[in-house]
């Protein structure tokens, strides 16, 4: 690289953002395993049907009905905040970096990282391309 | 069988998917689909939706460890990602007009010559091509730590990587899978990116591609908690287990065994498909 500078700083943006991947998969496998005991010690007698499909309902299929059911402590709410936590990570991964190329004053990389930031926004919160 | 009993099993079978996919390098995705289908018979939307997370917790999960390295191009990355993402939407669009059926047989075909690409010995001629201004304009070049020093290297064949990314995403969105056998091949044949570079900066592509395209899925419904529960909890421990295997283990001939575990898996999966069973 023709900038040491411009190395170190970007050595310690990616130490940072391993930092807060491992981080966010620990702590959402963690309330996904407290979910999945609610669930199973409620429902672990039931039988199963996931040979049909009819989707999953709305309390467990949208950012804000996950969160609602979370806190009521039903075992798939918290289940899905969990995923939803881990689906978050990459996310905030990209954030990071948008705010690390905007910190170079890397105009062109800061605007390619907003780009896929918008995209995996409107994929998180445009309710499913239909 | 209850809940209970099927949920035990199903860790018990993504424990092995995982490390499976670890050791064949083709990701935790690959095994799960056509285990929860073909064993569990799960529905293939709930199956794609539940290996889809699984493929973000790996990714995340085995990314500190690489990141450390210093093999990681960002650059690289996020520029790709943008390819990689639009894929994956584009690719979770198409799914809800698509039977289970043709998904099925598409899987099939794309993990057949995901194993068949695998078992192959890399080439590594060195390539004849110059640098692409474009990778020069971009600042796609990079450099990685080697035993003799900084090795710096040189990007060429943008836009064909570029157009390989958009289809490996599409293939992420449709199938639940991380893609990562092509993304390798996009990086490491198409735009000559040192080897290491290449997979390193692959897994860390794979869970912002799973992401993009989890999204859609969650709120389709296809997300089922109490299946995605003993799937990704199973599929985490078992990859951190493979990828430690792979480092101590001498593994050629197991890679070959597990090469065509894959291909049979692939073929049950085109016939599933085609006789409509699943």
């Amino acid at each position: 690289m023709e900038n040491p500078q411009h190395n170190a700083t970007e050595n310690r943006l990616e130490w940072w953002v391993g930092k807060l991947l491992r981080t966010g998969v620990i702590v959402s496998a963690a309330i996904i395993a407290l979910g999945g005991a609610i669930y199973l010690a409620r429902h672990g007698l039931s039988s199963p049907a996931y040979g049909v499909f009819h989707g999953v309902k709305s309390d467990w299929s949208s950012v804000s009905g996950i969160v609602g059911s979370a806190f009521h402590g039903g075992g798939r709410g918290v289940i899905q905040l969990g995923l939803l936590l881990l689906i978050a990570t990459p996310v905030v991964r990209v954030m990071l970096l948008v705010v690390g190329f905007a910190w170079q004053r890397d105009r062109l990389y800061t605007i390619i990282s907003l780009v896929v930031l918008t995209l995996l926004l409107y994929s998180l919160f445009g309710g499913g391309l239909s | 069988m209850n809940i209970l009993e099927l949920t035990t099993l199903i860790w018990l079978g993504s424990l092995f998917a995982g490390f499976l996919g670890a050791l064949t390098g083709l990701g935790g995705g690959v095994v799960i689909v056509p285990l929860l289908t073909l064993v569990f018979g799960v529905d293939l939307r709930y199956a794609v939706g539940a290996s889809l997370v699984s493929v973000i917790a790996t990714s995340s999960g085995a990314a500190a460890a690489y990141v450390k390295a210093g093999f990681t191009n960002m650059r690289i990355g996020i520029f790709l990602e943008v390819a990689t993402t639009t894929g994956a939407l584009a690719g979770a669009f198409v799914a809800a007009f698509l039977s289970p059926s043709i998904v099925a047989v598409i899987f099939g075909v794309v993990l057949a010559l995901s194993a068949l690409f695998a078992s192959q010995p890399r080439r590594t001629h060195s390539d004849p091509r110059p640098p692409d201004p474009l990778a020069t304009r971009l600042r796609l070049d990079g450099s990685f730590p080697a035993r003799e020093g900084t090795i710096d290297y040189k990007v060429r064949g943008v836009p064909g990587g570029f157009g390989l990314m958009f289809l490996a995403g599409g293939l992420s969105g449709l199938l639940g899978i991380g893609s990562g056998a092509l993304k390798v091949l996009a990086m490491d044949q198409v735009m000559r990116i040192p080897f290491k570079v290449s997979t390193t900066t692959s897994n860390f592509m794979i869970g912002v591609t799973a992401a993009a395209s989890a999204g859609v899925y969650l709120h389709r419904g296809y997300i089922s908690p109490g299946l995605a529960l003993p799937v990704v909890l199973g599929v985490l421990p078992g990859a951190l287990l493979g990828t430690h295997f792979l480092a101590t283990a001498k593994t050629k001939w197991l890679r070959w065994v597990f090469a065509a575990v894959i291909l049979v898996l692939a073929a049950q999966m085109i016939y599933s498909g085609v006789t409509g069973k699943l």
